[in-house]
């Protein structure tokens, strides 16, 4: 009896988490709906069908300058956040010193500072060290921003591969960097790819903080919040952001299955009883810094 | 013994090169861009605004200002309570959902951990501006409502107020509340909950005795990580809430805008920094109060 009933109850919850994640997605879909819409407003009912806002992205010069701008600094601060990422979990794990902790626990402390204190307060050192708004600052910025997701992603990782194989190798003569460049850094192959590309993302999609931190060249979100005053380019903000979320969507599909693929692939199996635990502690240090 | 000294010298040095190397980068962004840069900006809160980068003098009148002024209590209190709200509404929704990828989803986890977190990885702003055109004045809920003749003319009453913001963020940090929240009632020993039920607990009675307080640690990781960044966020206010709903990291984008006063929006910052410290603090003391005990 208390079986069926809580069989009952779980149906009952089926229901709502698909109506919450109907909640979660609408909203966002209604940007690729209407992006094929032949109106320039986003109401209903629609107007027919039509590419024509996609065309409006081609031969914009404006909109290839932020485009380019985002990847390049996407990718400067995707690495340099990924690299952070690496050394701050692995000496975090086993450099054995305090200072690798508190570096551990300050590169997650950019989670409890809302994104607009990051912001203003990047914005006072670069004009204290003479940078000033540029391509470089919003580098510097992003790479805050993403720090924590790359600490938390490879911190789980590296205490997910047993600890045994780490020691063999130190056992049998390899120096420390050996061990790292040898055996840890190739076993967690798919989880630096995978903190890159979400690194990327974080980069890619960032505005609160890129605001303060930009000059004359703007990145793609900083291009959309200046075509928003003008209701005029809202289809033209659809049709970008359609493909924006498209790529987003992959980027972050890929990510996702990287992570889990390389876990299955060498981690320990799931019976072992202290490994799991260790994954999960990782994950539950994204909150308590 | 001598031999081991002249290769566990070099060794040691090697180890040692390592260990520094290893350090550097992220010694580097955390001292510099982490702790100096919020001690600039402590720095800057007690300086007078006079043009110049880093002010003059020293002085409280930024901290006098942000005390004394009603408008700073008003827009603080406001942010406050839409950020409590949009916190309760984020955790309370969230709370189910993880509930059933803990213990119901089976085979469907791994899929729907993934959907779920997924519109974590979009654009901040395009879900903001997803709702922007939802709630216009000819915008998608207006027409459908009228199409399908609940309605019969447009509404203003949507856009531009504080309620389109507290849905807005909570639809925007909504999936930053489930993971935790699913981490932690995950990590809860199945055994204990049997237990209770051999000894004869109800489901609800389980539920309440021992799966609430087991989960809330996630829960109120949950509610810090959405309540942080709602507190100073400035786009929602700005594309959605209209100047009824002015928060304080609206003002403190001001400050360093148009207002250009740097000091006085430093000051903000700072008491902005000691709110969320609060917050934090309570949130632990909470945390070792009725969190789990195992």
């Amino acid at each position: 009896m208390s079986a069926a009933r809580t069989q009952g109850g779980g149906r009952w919850l089926g229901v709502y988490v698909v109506a919450y994640l109907v909640f979660l997605y609408l909203p966002v879909l209604l940007i690729p709906l209407f992006s094929f819409n032949n109106s320039i407003q986003a109401a209903f009912p629609l107007q027919g069908f039509t590419l024509q806002w996609y065309a409006t992205l081609f031969g914009n010069s404006a909109l290839t300058g932020a485009l380019l701008n985002s990847l390049v600094i996407g990718a400067i601060a995707a690495t340099s956040a990924t690299l952070c990422g690496i050394t701050v979990s692995y000496m975090d794990l086993y450099g054995r010193s305090p200072l690798a902790a508190t570096i551990s626990a300050i590169a997650r402390l950019p989670i409890l500072i809302p994104g607009v204190i990051v912001g203003i307060s990047l914005l006072i050192l670069i004009n204290l060290i003479g940078l000033g708004p540029s391509r470089i600052a919003i580098v510097l910025g992003h790479i805050l921003v993403a720090l924590p997701t790359t600490v938390v992603i490879m911190r789980s990782r590296f205490a997910a591969i047993p600890k045994t194989i780490r020691e063999a190798a130190l056992d049998l003569g390899a120096s420390d960097w050996t061990t790292f460049r040898r055996i840890m850094l190739p076993l967690s192959l798919p989880a630096i790819v995978s903190a890159f590309m979400l690194a990327f993302l974080i980069s890619f999609d960032e505005f609160i903080v890129v605001f303060f931190l930009a000059g004359t060249e703007p990145t793609l979100p900083l291009y959309i919040w200046s075509q928003l005053r003008f209701p005029k380019s809202l289809p033209t903000v659809m049709a970008l952001g359609t493909s924006i979320l498209a790529v987003s969507f992959i980027i972050a599909a890929a990510a996702e299955i990287l992570r889990h693929r390389g876990l299955s692939a060498t981690a320990p199996k799931p019976a072992d009883p202290s490994q799991p635990k260790q994954t999960k502690r990782g994950e539950l240090q994204w909150h308590s810094t | 013994m001598s031999t081991l000294v002249a290769t566990s010298a070099p060794e040691a040095r090697s180890s040692q090169g390592f260990r520094v190397a290893m350090l550097l980068p992220g010694a580097l962004v955390t001292f510099l861009l982490i702790l100096f840069a919020l001690g600039l900006v402590l720095f800057l809160a007690f300086r007078n605004n006079d043009g110049s980068l880093l002010g003059a003098g020293f002085s409280l009148a930024n901290f006098a200002t942000v005390v004394s002024d009603p408008l700073y209590w008003t827009v603080t209190l406001r942010s406050l309570i839409i950020a409590a709200l949009v916190t309760l509404a984020t955790v309370v929704t969230a709370y189910p959902v993880a509930y059933y990828l803990a213990f119901h989803a089976g085979r469907r986890r791994g899929l729907l951990l993934f959907l779920v977190t997924l519109p974590f990885w979009t654009s901040y702003l395009l879900r903001v501006f997803a709702w922007k055109i939802v709630l216009a004045y000819n915008g998608v809920l207006n027409s459908a409502l009228i199409e399908s003749g609940i309605w019969s003319e447009p509404t203003l009453a949507f856009l531009n107020t504080p309620a389109a913001v507290v849905v807005t963020l909570a639809h925007a940090y909504a999936p930053f509340a489930i993971l935790p929240i699913y981490v932690a009632l995950d990590t809860i020993p199945k055994s204990l909950i049997e237990a209770a039920s051999d000894l004869g607990a109800r489901p609800f009675t389980s539920f309440r005795r021992v799966v609430l307080p087991n989960s809330m640690p996630g829960v109120l990781a949950a509610a810090l990580v959405v309540f942080v960044p709602t507190v100073g966020d400035y786009v929602t206010p700005a594309l959605v809430g209209g100047p009824a709903s002015t928060m304080i990291g609206t003002l403190i984008q001001a400050q360093f805008g148009k207002a250009n006063d740097w000091p006085f929006g430093a000051a903000l910052s700072v008491a902005v920094m000691l709110v969320i410290l609060c917050v934090v603090l309570v949130a632990r003391f909470a945390d070792r109060r009725f969190g789990s005990r195992t």
